[in-house]
């Protein structure tokens, strides 16, 4: 099953986003914590996107596409803003995020803790970031 | 989507967080926190969470950019009620270890002491 969702980059659709996967999760998750954690990896992601890539410059769009499978699910995740170069990206530690207090930079990290398998693609002048979760079911 | 009410009851500041915190709206948590970082007569802050509906890095942001001011300050924060859900975002990185979080207001005051003493 494939769902589609185009936001135009302003921070507030991001709780429109959440609703949209809360939703169409619903009908194949049925724990909640498993559901909200798949909420919010895709949230931060698109956080990022909003503000980092496109600067919240609502003219500028982001588009989200849900593959659901039998045991798990695919989140695609693409813009056309500024790319994000995940080689060039260090993990903070928790100490270092305490001590600098930048009130940012755990974003990435929830969403690599919770998800199967992170990746960033760049062709042209589209961004995709493909998240993927296994079915804790399975 | 997010309201935020700063309450005294007797020698506690009460936090109440209710809605949505993320990108868009830890600002405003961010700003409670600050007004009682500066307020002097301030020592202990409890934060209810019980209607706090969703958090996201934002959010846990704003929490762990105050630890070492209240620290320094002298200020002792506990977070409360916070639904499976919210506690559990909290968990994936262990900051529950990090910051005291109990279940309810009646066992957030006493730790409150606790830590004091």
């Amino acid at each position: 099953m494939k769902f589609n969702l185009k936001v135009y980059c302003d921070k507030t659709r991001l709780k429109d986003i959440r609703e949209f996967i809360s939703e169409k999760l619903k009908a194949y998750v049925h724990d909640d914590l498993e559901i909200n954690q798949m909420v919010l990896a895709v949230d931060e992601i698109c956080a990022n996107l909003i503000i980092h890539s496109n600067y919240c410059n609502a003219d500028e769009t982001i588009n989200l596409e849900v593959f659901v499978e039998r045991d798990g699910v695919t989140f695609e995740i693409s813009d056309e803003g500024q790319k994000f170069d995940v080689k060039k990206y260090k993990e903070p530690s928790i100490q270092e995020v305490v001590q600098t207090k930048k009130k940012g930079g755990i974003g990435l990290m929830l969403v690599r803790r919770i998800m199967d398998k992170v990746e960033f693609v760049n062709k042209e002048q589209k961004n995709t970031c493909i998240l993927h979760k296994r079915f804790k079911h399975n | 989507m997010i309201n935020i009410t700063t309450q005294i009851e007797g020698e506690y500041h009460i936090v109440s967080v209710v809605g949505d915190v993320d990108a868009s709206s830890s600002i405003h948590l961010d700003e409670a926190l600050t007004e009682l970082a500066k307020d002097d007569l301030v020592k202990f802050i409890l934060v209810d969470g019980t209607q706090l509906n969703y958090i996201s890095s934002a959010g846990l942001g704003v929490f762990m950019s105050y630890i070492d001011d209240f620290k320094t300050k002298n200020i002792k924060m506990v977070i409360y009620g916070l639904s499976q859900k919210v506690l559990n975002v909290f968990q994936i990185l262990g900051l529950d270890q990090l910051m005291t979080i109990v279940a309810d207001k009646k066992e957030a005051k006493e730790k409150l002491h606790e830590i004091q003493s």
